[in-house]
């Protein structure tokens, strides 16, 4: 356990964290010692196998799809403001009024910005849309081996149907968001953080 | 000038001289002695209440420290996150699916059900149920130990004082003092075991083995400045049974043995833990095994298992857990012990960290480097649990049994049962666990609508 978790972890940078993300600073200086924790090579930055470290993360089926989602385009290691910028999507929405220094541009765990995250899981090549054949991987992942390929096929493209309002045999953002506005997106992609 | 230095030196000598001698007699007849005749003079107890006192003043001057800087004291025992009480995939899927209408016989998916993994996944990452468990415990009041500090902002002149203190103390008096003490203690449990073991008559020689390993431990405990209290010793495990307990330190075995006889079982090692082990196995029958032999489960079943048969041996003490668990928690029991068939004692030891983190993080400090962090912490404080002996019943296999015993430690022990193993501490998962999430989605994608369609038509009115 890092038992210097809080004086490594300078007052500056705890403020300019809770400007960008909304966290208070207790949650802050908290998730800054399980940062700590997981990083076992002790350089201040997490790498992949770090995150496969964790039994629970590793069962999950779309464990790499997630870990992916903390490091950004090309590269291997997260810091702890990276990490922080990535929970920060799944802070409460309601959480936000309490926040008085709230940014003016839209704060990360809007509803928007939370269907961009989970657009992202889907969007193996980060080209903003949605293809069949990313689609059937996310599938297969979450599947296994345990449905067939044409019945795994068949599933893409009803869902593609369903979706696709251009006509490119694609989802791209703005019909992902339309297929999900009955969804109650603030509540099931919100992790209920204590004070 | 000489001869004022020559005064001084001697001074100084005689000084040297006088508080040895002191230091010597005090060991001798307020540990030594004491340990040797198995009483106890409650210093101990007196000691710890007063070191109690101590850390509150502490954590009561930190807090008002953080309070004039308006800032709050990390409390490391709160949860980061409130964890939704667990329902499992299946349950989660079905309340999402139980509003959608049952039109097609295709499975449903839907572009949401990424949600329900995104969010377990992210909740995994902030705050899991495994990795805490490989690193010590984290204290709810500052216990004057730096190794334990996470508020080092807040400390006042004073409480840098009294920790300044509480340094001398600890590595210039407790240290010394215990290690003179374990060094007393495994010298003369080489030398005694030695002795004993030329002696002919078996009957007499088991007797005197048993007084001489109590002692030796008597003296270890003391060595280590361990606060220990038995609950329920009527319980205590009789011979041809195994003593199963959790396992957080390789001192487990020194305050078990402290109160009983127990026969070890391990890999030979060699150097001076190769010594001590053939010095213990030639007065009382031990089972070490060679390096070799570990892997073949069937031998090492059999030497169990006829070692238990035999009456006159004492019990078996065994770990099933395989390896060090930092005490907040029991992890998943190796089932090899449950199959032989015997009586099983379950013990359940809880440390209370306060005074001393007893945890052996192997991946972070090697065996000597923990044994001096443990001679120069305050002192190690337990409870040991004797419970009622449990047999495996009718139709109950070995793994069940095993969780059948896990749980009662835990609930004991006041500690969080869980089904995980504690190799995952250096290995990796198994992909079946992931297996069988991708089976159970499975399920709900194929058999989502059959289920909704009967719920339909079972609660339209007529």
């Amino acid at each position: 356990m890092g038992s210097r978790a809080s004086t490594l972890l300078r007052e500056e940078e705890i403020e300019e964290i809770k400007k960008e993300t909304g966290f208070s600073h207790s949650q802050i200086t908290r998730l800054y010692s399980r940062f700590t924790s997981l990083d076992k090579g002790e350089n201040g930055t997490l790498s992949r196998e770090d995150f496969q470290r964790i039994p629970e993360l590793a069962i999950n089926p779309l464990g790499d799809r997630i870990i992916n989602a903390f490091f950004p385009e090309g590269e291997d290691q997260v810091n702890f403001r990276g990490f922080m910028r990535t929970l920060a999507h799944f802070r409460p929405i309601e959480d936000n009024e309490k926040n008085k220094n709230a940014t003016t541009s839209e704060p990360l765990n809007s509803r928007t910005n939370k269907l961009l995250f989970a657009f992202r899981l889907y969007d193996l090549d980060r080209d903003d849309k949605i293809s069949r054949d990313e689609l059937l991987q996310v599938l297969r992942m979450m599947v296994g081996v345990n449905i067939s390929d044409e019945q795994l096929g068949s599933i893409a493209d009803r869902t593609i149907q369903e979706a696709d309002t251009n006509g490119d045999n694609s989802i791209s953002f703005n019909e992902f968001i339309k297929v999900l506005e009955k969804v109650d997106v603030e509540q099931k992609m919100s992790i209920r953080f204590l004070h | 000038m000489t001869w004022f230095t020559f005064l001084v030196d001697n001074l100084l000598c005689r000084c040297l001289g006088i508080s040895i001698t002191v230091w010597f007699t005090l060991l001798f007849f307020c540990t030594i002695v004491p340990a040797v005749l198995g009483v106890s003079f409650g210093m101990r107890r007196l000691y710890m209440a007063t070191l109690l006192k101590i850390f509150e003043w502490a954590t009561l001057r930190m807090e008002m420290g953080a309070k004039e800087k308006n800032q709050e004291l990390y409390k490391p025992y709160s949860n980061i996150i409130a964890k939704e009480p667990s329902s499992s995939l299946l349950q989660e899927f079905q309340e999402l699916r139980g509003s959608a209408s049952c039109l097609s016989s295709e499975p449903e998916f839907e572009l949401a059900d990424i949600f329900y993994f995104c969010r377990r996944g992210m909740e995994t990452i902030v705050d899991d149920d495994v990795t805490k468990r490989f690193s010590a415990q984290e204290l709810q009041n500052w216990n004057l130990l730096t190794r334990s500090n996470n508020n080092f902002r807040h400390i006042s002149l004073r409480l840098t004082v009294l920790w300044g203190l509480g340094v001398l103390i600890r590595y210039g008096v407790l240290l010394p003092l215990r290690v003179t003490l374990a060094v007393t203690g495994i010298s003369l449990l080489l030398v005694l075991t030695f002795l004993v073991a030329f002696l002919p008559n078996r009957e007499l020689r088991s007797y005197l083995s048993e007084k001489v390993h109590l002692m030796c431990y008597r003296i270890c405990v003391r060595a280590l400045t361990a606060i220990i209290t038995y609950h329920n010793r009527e319980n205590k495990p009789q011979n041809g049974g195994i003593c199963v307990a959790n396992h957080t330190t390789p001192i487990d075995v020194i305050i078990l043995a402290n109160d009983g006889c127990y026969s070890l079982v391990g890999q030979v090692h060699g150097g001076l833990m190769g010594m001590i082990q053939r010095a213990m196995v030639r007065s009382s029958p031990h089972i070490w095994f060679e390096r070799s032999e570990v892997k073949d489960r069937h031998l090492v079943a059999k030497r169990l298992g006829d070692h238990v048969a035999d009456k006159t041996k004492q019990p078996i003490l065994i770990f099933p857990e395989g390896t060090c668990i930092n005490n907040t928690s029991v992890m998943m029991f190796k089932k090899g012990s449950f199959e032989i068939g015997c009586t099983v004692y379950p013990v359940a030891i809880k440390y209370d960290p306060r005074f001393g983190d007893a945890f052996w993080n192997s991946s972070k400090f090697g065996m000597v480097n923990y044994l001096l962090r443990m001679m120069s912490s305050w002192a190690i404080v337990c409870s040991v649990w004797y419970l009622p002996p449990m047999n495996r019943e009718e139709g109950e296999d070995a793994v069940q049994f095993a969780n059948r015993v896990k749980a009662a430690i835990a609930a004991q022990g006041g500690l969080v049962d869980l089904i995980w193993d504690g190799g995952l501490k250096r290995a990796k998962v198994k992909d079946a666990f992931k297996e069988e999430q991708q089976k159970l989605y499975s399920k709900v994608l194929v058999e989502s609508d059959k289920r909704s369609c009967g719920a339909n038509i079972c609660a339209s009115p007529f």
